[in-house]
């Protein structure tokens, strides 16, 4: 009987838990910099999941370059090594994108629905950038090694029936998720420039009357956001491999995890990240098995016992987003209202 | 020296006349779209036997044949229905080679093809839908159908001793229709399908999809997709979790890059594509390298179905397509003196004094039912990093 319970705990854990806790950092690392953006520039950036694309390219390449100089990180993948470049040519590109587009507009006091279209028309010129850097196909760049720990290697190890298998990918997206989070954080709340964002996040122009440098703060604003999109989308593609167009899908749970933890609270983004990723893998999992183990004897159920098929994936998170919406506007924690 | 010029221009028109009534060819294939690496290849091939007939001079007492390309698009019906209509009624050719693949093949057969009472032998076409469609005896395919795949397939598990097998398929005919007659024929031998589902290509993470096919369970997994889409992603993510570790690769799956991608962990699955043991593939290959081009998939299938084209319609002695179309099948099947690549003109030859031909051609043509190819398959095994022919079905 306990037996068939750890069976079930392995079973859930293989297939929600694991996954779960790497896709919710992934998308709560794409929420924070949707998120920031949105508390300080004060518009919905559509180009973020394009900006993730392109950091990834960006540490790609350099991946290559070190690759073909037999450098290595041993057991750890080479793209860590080559990911404070892809961040730094990210953090220039978003300040580019800032100097050239969205100073203009705000220079004029655009509405932020101006900001938004700019930023759809951002995403395509990016998406197109992209595809002509390094082509619409799939690339390979992960090495080291794959696993932290196996699904043959656990199942010898415990003698249970149901495996259970880490990527070395989502080991290291949950360690780095929570390393820039903490650090984020401490820059937010114990330095002059985190509080002075803050200020001027909470009130524009009672920050402006006590002596804030507006460009300053857009300024660090971007270079964080860069930061947050080329290890966002670095760590996506390390986990599930590198396609140009899939970051363009990503955008639409990223914005729901934003939205469901209230937009603007950086908090609030991580909390969404982790809510979204786990109520799309809990709804359309199969728990056929699951309810095998824990029901007595050897009664299993014929049917698959999947509340939604995997094709609605996408649709789970709007559900949400619309029911947080409609019951509590702010998100969980209360950010500002879109 | 008016007689000189008469003599001349009579001369110029007699020529005129004998071009004009060149036998025409229409090879319709999807130079542009989804299989434009595979296309020149397939024309190429189809090109060969017309160029080995011409060099004869055996055919209908020396009348040359002159093949004409057209764009199907490979999914574009409208485009591909176009384009044939345009080689019927303004090029007037007297067959069609095509089309390629199976939605603008069944297009073309429908709208022009049957409307104007042309015989068209595609050599790529191998949706099970084809061999019921309405064709008043016009059509015929040098590709198997996937219902005969599905035998296969279903044969090939047998043997390796899987009593359990789940399926998923990429969202389109050629998936479905191969994954519906897997199933059928793999539950008639006996054996059983836990799940049958479908997924979409072009997604960056396949973990949901494979989660649900690991509940379901089965001793191996078959995976009717497409090697560098997500085909692919599924069995990287069923690897990743432990969910399988024994695939079952049908024709959309065999590709030396799928070997080199996955690496060990593909070791031991199985598989399928269209080939034959018969001494003709390896004639065709020759022939191919000797003229130019590299032999590649559905390129033999080509040769045949132009060279089907030829034989019957001296067979029949006319060039009209409600003349030669009850002979395709004639001149395919036994019996007959059989007839390799490489023997168009004897086979010519034969005919014209009578004699009766079976073409065995480059892959091994055996036409059945409604005329198509009884198809045979090469079993695949893959062993230390590469695929690996077992054996032939």
């Amino acid at each position: 009987m306990l037996i068939d319970l750890l069976n079930a705990l392995a079973l859930i854990g293989n297939f929600v838990v694991v996954p779960g806790i790497a896709y919710g950092s992934q998308l709560a690392l794409g929420a924070l910099g949707v998120t920031m953006v949105y508390a300080v520039l004060r518009f919905s950036n559509f180009a973020h999941g394009e900006t993730m694309s392109f950091g990834a390219m960006v540490t790609i390449l350099v991946t290559w370059a070190l690759q073909a100089h037999g450098f290595g990180l041993g057991p750890l993948p080479t793209a860590l090594l080559a990911l404070p470049v892809g961040m730094i040519v990210t953090i220039g590109l978003c300040l580019g994108t800032d100097r050239l587009i969205y100073r203009y507009y705000r220079e004029k006091k655009a509405v932020p629905v101006t900001y938004l279209i700019v930023s759809v028309g951002v995403l395509f010129f990016l998406s197109g950038l992209i595809r002509f850097i390094i082509g619409p196909k799939d690339q390979v760049f992960a090495d080291g090694e794959r696993f932290i720990m196996k699904a043959r290697a656990f199942k010898e190890m415990t003698g249970l029936d149901q495996g259970l298998a880490i990527k070395t990918s989502q080991g290291i997206t949950v360690i780095t998720a929570v390393v820039i989070v903490a650090l984020l954080f401490w820059f937010l709340n114990r330095t002059r420039t985190g509080k002075s964002m803050r200020a001027y996040s909470d009130n524009e122009d009672l920050a402006l009357l006590s002596g804030i440098n507006p460009e300053r703060v857009v300024m660090i604003t971007w270079i964080i956001t860069g930061a947050l999109a080329a290890i966002a989308g670095t760590l996506y593609g390390l986990d599930k491999g590198y396609k140009p167009f899939t970051y363009l899908g990503l955008v639409l749970p990223i914005f729901a995890s934003a939205i469901v933890g209230g937009v603007g609270n950086p908090l609030g983004a991580i909390a969404g990240g982790f809510v979204i990723a786990f109520s799309e893998l809990l709804v359309t999992f199969a728990y056929k098995r699951v309810v095998g183990y824990l029901t007595p004897g050897d009664w299993v159920p014929d049917g698959l016992v999947q509340l939604l098929s995997t094709d609605y994936k996408l649709a789970v998170s709007f559900f949400i987003l619309v029911i947080v919406l409609l019951i509590k506007p702010t998100g969980i924690f209360s950010g500002k209202t879109l | 020296m008016r007689k000189v010029f008469l003599a001349f221009v009579t001369g110029a028109m007699l020529s005129g006349a004998a071009i004009a009534d060149d036998v025409k060819i229409g090879i319709i294939l999807g130079f542009t779209g989804p299989i434009e690496s595979l296309t020149p290849a397939m024309a190429a091939g189809a090109e060969l036997a017309i160029a080995e007939v011409n060099a004869s001079g055996s055919f209908m007492g020396g009348t040359g044949i002159t093949s004409i390309r057209a764009d199907s698009t490979c999914i574009d019906s409208a485009a591909a229905t176009a384009a044939a209509e345009r080689l019927i009624t303004s090029d007037k050719v007297n067959a069609i080679m095509g089309a390629d693949c199976s939605g603008v093949t069944g297009a073309i057969l429908a709208n022009v093809a049957m409307a104007n009472g042309v015989v068209m032998i595609s050599p790529s076409a191998t949706s099970p839908g084809l061999s019921t469609a309405e064709d008043n005896g016009l059509f015929f395919r040098t590709a198997p159908s996937d219902a005969r795949q599905g035998q296969v397939v279903s044969q090939i598990l047998g043997d390796h001793g899987y009593k359990s097998a789940a399926i998923t398929y990429t969202n389109n005919d050629y998936g479905k229709g191969l994954a519906d007659s897997i199933e059928s024929n793999f539950k008639a031998a006996g054996g059983n399908v836990t799940i049958n589902v479908a997924h979409e290509d072009g997604k960056g993470d396949y973990s949901a999809e494979v989660a649900a096919l690991a509940q379901a369970g089965g001793d191996i997994l078959v995976v009717a997709g497409y090697l560098n889409d997500g085909g692919k992603g599924i069995i990287q993510a069923s690897l990743d979790t432990g969910a399988f570790d024994i695939f079952y690769l049908p024709d959309g799956m065999i590709g030396d890059s799928l070997p080199t991608d996955i690496g060990d962990g593909l070791n031991g699955s199985i598989g399928d594509v269209p080939g034959t043991d018969s001494p003709g593939a390896a004639m065709f290959t020759e022939m191919a390298k000797a003229a130019g081009f590299e032999s590649g998939p559905f390129s033999p299938e080509s040769y045949d179905a132009a060279a089907l084209l030829i034989l019957a319609m001296q067979a029949a002695k006319s060039t009209d397509s409600q003349d030669f179309k009850s002979k395709v099948m004639d001149v395919a099947n036994a019996p007959g003196q059989k007839v390799f690549p490489g023997d168009l003109g004897k086979a010519l030859e034969h005919i014209a004094n009578g004699g009766d031909v079976d073409y065995v051609g480059a892959s091994a043509v055996e036409l059945i039912g409604p005329g198509e190819s009884a198809g045979s398959y090469k079993e695949i095994l893959v062993k230390g990093g590469k695929n690996t022919t077992v054996g032939y079905r």
